[in-house]
């Protein structure tokens, strides 16, 4: 089903998702990667607040390339995601809502979804192009010393994404294999 | 004797330069043609779907000159030198790797390399690139860039297998590596094969398999064989455009083989995304 939806999402909505639902999302991301989770993780062990608002928040696990000159942002696509998952569930317990990637989670991860009532999202790995088209700003807030791999508010217009796993636990990558595989 | 030709290492680095830039935004023509026929074929809706962002992604890349991809790799740098080459104007490698730099760096390309694996730092210009040089005959220098991307690099394995394990342990351990790559190497990807050698040779070869054009097979009518129906099966695998399943998970496996040991069978499995790029060049 595909549907239109602002980041932050209302709880219903977002409890409403499925595995498989096609989302367009208009709103707030903030990026983060590998070396910005490592520093979060640091933060959070040091007592010392983190340089995002979690509660509500989505993050985009994304490092984009360099934006030419009149361009918000370069190309934009995501990372893969499981690199994070050692950070996720603790940020998904402070509030966190939702994380938007690529590729497979942890059943910690998946677990930290259903007891927060959270989702994670898959944007099309490879389409950085066509994804930095519906990126409209992009700040850096934090970590500006990282690069790419800083900490960036994102404004997005009508962003694609696919339901990976919703708040229920159900994971696509898993129904899709029993779907189409054709395996003796 | 056949006659020097002198080659300047400013010219090198030029051409390294462009090279990085333009295999960032555009793809061969096999692998576009390999992409528009999976778009064709396809039989899942969403992966259909995923194939026609795929094409759409493309096009901006092109017209609009931004990379295909975020990613835009750490740069593998092949250099054949023919041994009637005359290099003049500094050392090779720095003139490779100042291309590198200025490619990155004027292209607008990400500079993913971090100067020690540990401590992690950012090099700011994408350099060093991983360069490997061959000797050949003849008097051109022939130089192949492929930027590749980690999300498929880490999904890479090696198999020191024996013997005795023969085709079926080769086959099961190319498929057992594209399934644990799944949704996570960006699929469809290339699946690049090396058969034999050293641990480090059969690496090497499945690197080298990945810049052969994707509707070009072995020449060896026996692997040729094993190429099409490793492709037939990892097609039936389920996994799909982006994992989000699907009848195209990979549109090529290239293998490459070399002789080996009397105790060895070394099988390395290099993963490609869809974004694989390469530029060449001959000077
Ligand atoms: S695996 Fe390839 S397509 Fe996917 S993010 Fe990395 S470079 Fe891009």
């Amino acid at each position: 089903m595909d549907r239109h939806l602002k980041v932050p999402m209302e709880e219903q909505e977002l409890l409403s998702l499925r595995a498989g639902d096609y989302v367009y999302l208009t709103g707030t991301l903030y990026t983060a990667r590998d070396a910005a989770h490592k520093r979060m993780y640091e933060a959070l062990r040091a007592g010392e607040k983190l340089p995002m608002p979690l509660e509500g928040n989505f993050i985009y696990y994304m490092g984009p390339s360099p934006a030419r000159e009149g361009r918000p942002i370069g190309s934009a696509g995501p990372t893969t995601a499981s690199r994070m998952d050692k950070y996720a569930p603790e940020l998904l317990d402070l509030g966190l809502k939702g994380m938007v990637g690529k590729g497979r989670r942890s059943e910690e991860v998946r677990q930290a979804i259903i007891r927060n009532g959270c989702v994670y999202f898959a944007a099309v790995g490879g389409a950085g192009a066509l994804l930095s088209k519906s990126i409209t700003s992009s700040r850096v807030i934090a970590y500006e010393d990282l690069g790419t791999e800083a900490i960036r508010e994102l404004t997005v217009e009508e962003f694609p994404v696919i339901v990976v796993i919703d708040s229920k636990g159900n994971n696509l990558y898993d129904i899709a294999l029993e779907q189409y595989s054709k395996e003796e | 004797m056949p006659e020097m030709k002198t080659i300047q290492t400013s010219a090198v680095a030029e051409a390294v330069a462009a090279m990085c830039i333009e295999a960032n935004h555009f793809l061969t023509d096999d692998m576009k043609a390999a992409l528009s026929r999976a778009g064709e074929s396809e039989i899942a809706p969403l992966g259909k779907q995923v194939l026609g962002q795929l094409q759409q992604n493309l096009e901006i890349a092109g017209e609009d000159h931004i990379p295909i991809c975020q990613d835009t790799g750490m740069a593998v740098i092949f250099v054949e030198i023919g041994q009637e080459v005359h290099i003049e104007g500094g050392f090779l490698e720095d003139a490779i790797q100042e291309g590198v730099r200025r490619g990155y760096t004027e292209g607008y390309l990400r500079k993913s390399v971090v100067r020690d694996p540990l401590d992690r730092v950012n090099t700011g210009d994408n350099t060093p690139a991983v360069i490997h040089y061959q000797i050949v005959p003849g008097d051109e220098m022939k130089i192949t860039i492929a930027p590749k991307g980690f999300g498929s690099e880490n999904m890479s394995r090696i198999f020191m297998l024996k013997p005795a394990d023969g085709a079926e342990g080769v086959k099961n351990a190319i498929l057992t590596a594209v399934r644990d790559a799944g949704p996570n190497a960006c699929p469809p990807m290339v699946v690049g094969v090396g058969i034999g050698g050293t641990f480090e040779k059969a690496a090497l070869l499945a690197k080298k398999a990945l810049t052969r054009p994707v509707d070009r097979r072995s020449a060896d009518p026996y692997y040729s064989a094993m190429e099409q129906e490793l492709l037939e099966r990892i097609n039936r695998s389920g996994i799909g455009p982006g994992g989000l399943g699907g009848s195209t998970t990979a549109l090529a496996v290239n293998i490459e083989t070399y002789p080996t040991h009397i105790a060895g069978l070394p099988v390395a499995v290099n993963i490609c995304c869809h974004v694989n790029r390469h530029a060449v060049r001959v000077l």
